[in-house]
Parts: structure tokens; sequence; C-alpha cells
């Protein structure tokens, strides 16, 4: 089958691979349908997260075709199209019943802070992900969610990440009606994030980035202010001027380990990796909330340490708040948004192109080539 | 400050599905709102019942008790950098002995995946694996520019690494002692 191939830091190119084969009683094989490009696997692409083994197929966004099961799946069967949440969760253990589906504790033999993504690296599980034509899908009873009739592939398919993502990225940081939110970072994650900080009620929402084409999509698609920090002095002074000098409310980081904006986070977090990666985002959302306010993390960062004001959260009163989306949580909830008409996911797809051209579309999106918001690969 | 985005006031109100989800307890916030600690829990050791067994090596973290009911059995550690990855496991997530090794071995990898590719009669087209050609269609100028300038600096290194070698030489046999 045909698959994308991880060959090192921004070397990445599709080949032949063996087929996935069952492993465990509980697993199904997926016929991929549909599968994206994310802006987490940009810190798999740059080399950024440790114990990314070349040959590694990544990919944690998919929907598909089930066309083979193990013997102890009950809850889909062969021909059933289906999402597939980015997280592999067991549904049983501890902390699945608690609904942290995106922290399964019998997932992953490789790390213990982190759950199992698909092709996240093995420190998420060393999962073959769904850049390719076929991928096993693990504890097929519990993650993968029947498409319901009439959804457009399309949609599904940001169903698996960037909604639930964005959605809980509004949800963790306990919006209150009138509340003013700030998001850092206009991808497609920070633009769902701001969307769905609308449906909590929020007062006023307001995104930045150093991208004018992303703001202005931001911009239409969230209904939101939109503003370019590389035309501030210094975007926290900003946010605190445009908010009567209080800071905002909440505070989502929406951008992680590939931050821009602040030359020592770059160097130290992104050049030299002396950080797990640049925490620039997350350093100026601790600064520009409000006293007592929430920051609410969903950018992602590398295993180790990074460089940001604690001093400010203790004196600040604040309270961070993060987490891998539970994607097997949200889900009812989110096709019904979609079903009604609330949110549009497909709004935020720009390319489309064939998996054989996997290393173009990991080019265009991480330079953010021809306005590049979101790009889908079909098998 | 300026902006080349034009801001319009927004009514909240006309917005699409506005505080449908919104609700007054949504403070503390998931997960919080459904913690349960593991002594309100009669069963938080549970395991699914069956698990995965084949003979893949698989790392384990020194922080977990046992290996997971399911895992990843994709690009097994070899070479080189599978003893580096070995060595690595042999410590915590808490420790830089752990992760720094791992990124080591990353990098090794990457070297071990060119001689592969190679030992099996293939050269890797860098060129188009690094996407440049989808670069050089949307980006060219910058693209050319990028380009020239990591020639440049490339060539303007070699030429200096072989001047200082050359003048080394230069001083080690004027220092030699002639009898």
């Amino acid at each position: 089958m045909l698959a994308m191939d991880y060959r090192g830091p921004k070397r990445v190119r599709a080949v032949q691979k063996p087929m996935p084969e069952i492993k465990h009683p509980q697993d199904a094989i997926v016929k991929v349908l549909r599968t994206c490009i994310c802006g987490s696997d940009l810190h798999l692409y740059n080399g950024n997260v440790p114990d990314t083994r070349v040959g590694t197929t990544f990919g944690h966004e998919f929907v598909g075709e089930i066309v083979e099961v193990g013997s102890e799946v009950t809850k889909v069967k062969v021909g059933d199209r289906v999402i597939v949440p980015f997280n592999i969760a067991c549904g049983e253990c501890h902390f699945c019943r608690q609904g942290m589906y995106g922290n399964c504790h019998e997932s992953n033999t490789e790390a213990s802070a982190v759950g199992a993504i698909f092709g996240y690296s093995h420190t998420a599980g060393g999962y073959d992900g769904g850049q390719a034509e076929y991928a096993r899908v693990p504890y097929a009873n519990v993650g993968p969610t029947i498409i319901p009739e009439g959804m457009d592939l399309d949609d599904a398919v940001l169903l698996t990440d960037v909604v639930p993502t964005g959605y809980q990225a509004a949800e963790m940081a306990g919006i209150q009606t009138g509340d003013t939110v700030v998001v850092f970072g206009a991808g497609p994650i920070g633009i769902m994030a701001a969307r769905c900080a609308w449906l909590f009620g929020a007062g006023r929402v307001i995104i930045i980035d150093q991208e004018d084409y992303r703001l202005e999509f931001a911009r239409n698609y969230s209904y939101c202010e939109a503003y370019n920090f590389k035309e501030m002095n210094d975007p926290v002074v900003f946010i605190k001027k445009t908010t009567d000098w209080m800071g905002a409310d909440v505070v989502i980081d929406a951008v992680g380990a590939e931050a821009a904006g602040n030359t020592m986070q770059t160097i130290t977090g992104r050049k030299l990796l002396l950080q797990a990666g640049s925490a620039t985002a997350l350093h100026w959302a601790i600064n520009s909330v409000k006293k007592g306010g929430v920051v609410s993390i969903v950018g992602v960062y590398g295993p180790t340490d990074n460089l940001i004001p604690i001093g400010n959260v203790l004196n600040k009163g604040l309270t961070i708040r993060g987490n891998q989306a539970s994607v097997k949580r949200l889900l009812p909830r989110l096709i019904e948004h979609v079903q009604n008409g609330t949110l549009n996911p497909k709004g935020l797809i720009t390319h489309r192109m064939p998996l054989a051209e996997v290393a173009d579309g990991y080019r265009m999106f991480s330079a953010k080539l021809d306005n590049c918001i979101k790009t889908v690969l079909i098998p | 400050m300026e902006n080349n985005v034009i801001n319009t006031p927004i009514d909240p109100k006309q917005i699409p599905g506005w505080g449908v989800d919104a609700d007054p307890k949504n403070d503390p916030t998931y997960p919080m709102r459904a913690r349960m600690n593991v002594s309100q829990d009669p069963d938080s050791k549970h395991r699914p019942a069956s698990l995965q067994s084949d003979n893949t090596e698989k790392l384990q973290s020194v922080e977990r008790p046992n290996i997971s009911a399911v895992y990843g059995t994709t690009v097994p550690p070899s070479g080189l950098s599978g003893m580096i990855r070995r060595a690595a496991f042999n410590y915590s997530e808490n420790r830089y002995r752990h992760w720094l090794p791992l990124v080591l071995a990353d990098r090794v990898n990457v070297v071990e995946g060119i001689i592969e590719d190679l030992a099996h009669g293939k050269v890797p087209n860098i060129f188009a694996e690094k996407g440049y050609p989808v670069e050089m269609k949307h980006n060219r100028t910058a693209f050319l520019t990028k380009m020239g300038i990591i020639g440049a600096v490339t060539a303007g290194a070699v030429v200096w690494l072989s001047s200082g070698n050359k003048k080394k030489k230069e001083v080690r046999r004027a220092a030699r002692p002639r009898y």
C-alpha cells in the first residue's frame, strides 16, 4: 500500500509499505478515505519530538472504511465508514472511565505522561498513522464512530482532531457569558477555538497571529477580531490596552512549540532545542490574561522544559488548563453542531492533494505557501 | 499600532450558535467535574481482558509497571540508534538522560536511513523529499534567495577552512626545527 514515510527533519516521501495487520482482538483495519496534515505534525516533521523514528508513517487525522475486524470487535463492522479519533483509548482504564480518552493508560508503553496518538512518534505509542491507504486502528469498539448518513467526508475528517481540539480549548477555559477571549495562533486549531468560544457565550473574541492571510481568514470564518503581532510593539501591552488595562478573561494558546515572535525563544526552543519548543505564545498568554483568569493550552510542546513566567502565574492567581482533546467524549455534541449547521469544519480546507504528493503537502503547510490553512490528502 | 486587517464591531448575538453551550457551572471544567480519585474507583487497576502479544521489541517507560494492553509495532529499535534508545529507556521521563539520548538517536537514525537507502540501491531524492518543487512554484524568489545564501555560506566556509588548514600547515612547517 502507499504510505507516507518519514526520512528525517523536513524530509518525507510516499512509498509502498506492507499492509497493516490485526495485532489484537479489538483491532480493525481501516481503508483511509481522507487524511489531513495537522499543525502538530509539523513538530514531527521538523524533528522536534524525541523518538521519531525514520520509517514512521505520520497522520492522526483520518476517516475511512472498515475492511477487517478482530474477533472481539462488536461495535463496528466491515463496510462501516468511521471517524477515527486521533487518540487511541481503551475505554476501560481509570482515566478513560472519567472521560479522559486522550489520557488512556493502556495504549502507550513508551511514555506515561502522554496517551497514544496515531502516527505521532514512539513517545506517543509507536503506531503508524493514517497518511496511508490503510491503517491499523486499535480498540475499534471504543474510538471509531460511524459517520452519520449524509455527512461530507471533509467535515468528518476534521472531527477527528481540529474541531474537538478547538472546542475543548474553549471548554477548558471555562468561558462565562460575556468573557473576552484572546486566541494566540490563527492556524486551523486557533481558528476553530475562536469559533467555538462564541458557543460558550464569549462577549468578545480576538485572534492574534503573524500571517495576514490567516488573520483575514479567521476574521471571516470565526467572526472575530484579528490582529498581527508583527505590527505591535508588544502584544501583551496591546491586549491590556484593548481590555481597559485589565487583561483578557481567557487566553488560549493554540500555537505550541513552533511559535515565532521572540528571538530568544526561537533560538533556544526551535533552533538549538534547549527547550521543548519555543514558548512565546504561552509566555504572552500568561502575561496578557487578567488576574484570576484562565489560560487554556492546546498548542503542543515537547516533553522536556520551557521558559515561561511561572512567577506571574502565582502572582496573578491564574488557572492553567491543558489537555489533548477527548475526542470520543466530545463527538456526539460536535456532530450535532455540524449537522445543524452551527459549525462548518470543511470551510477550513484550502488544499486537497493526492497522498503521493505528501512531501509537497508538508512543505506547503510548513512554509505557509499559497495561503494554505488546511491540507487534505486523498489516498 | 497599525494593522492591515480591518476589524468591525461584532454583535455576539448575531453569530450562529452563540451561547448554545454556555453553562454558568462551567467552572471548574472538564476533566475536574468528572474527577474521581483512586479510592473512589473500586476498579482502578482494571485492564482490558485481552493483551496484545507478539515478538516485536518494545521499549517500556520505567514509570509504568507493565506493557500497555495494546502497543505500536512500527519501526522497532535497531542499529546504533536502537542501542542509544535502549539505553535511554533505563531512565524515567523525568530525566534528561532519557530525552537527550532519544534526540541523538533520532539524528543518528537519519544517517542510518540514508545508508539503508543506498544499501538497497536507492539514492534518496532529497530535493523532492523536502518539498522544494512546490516551494519553487509558489515562492520562487524567496526560495532561490535562500538557496543562494546557503550555497554562498557553504562555499565561504569551505574556502575559509581550506585556507586555514594551509596556513596551519605552513606554521607547523616553519616551527619545526631544522638540523
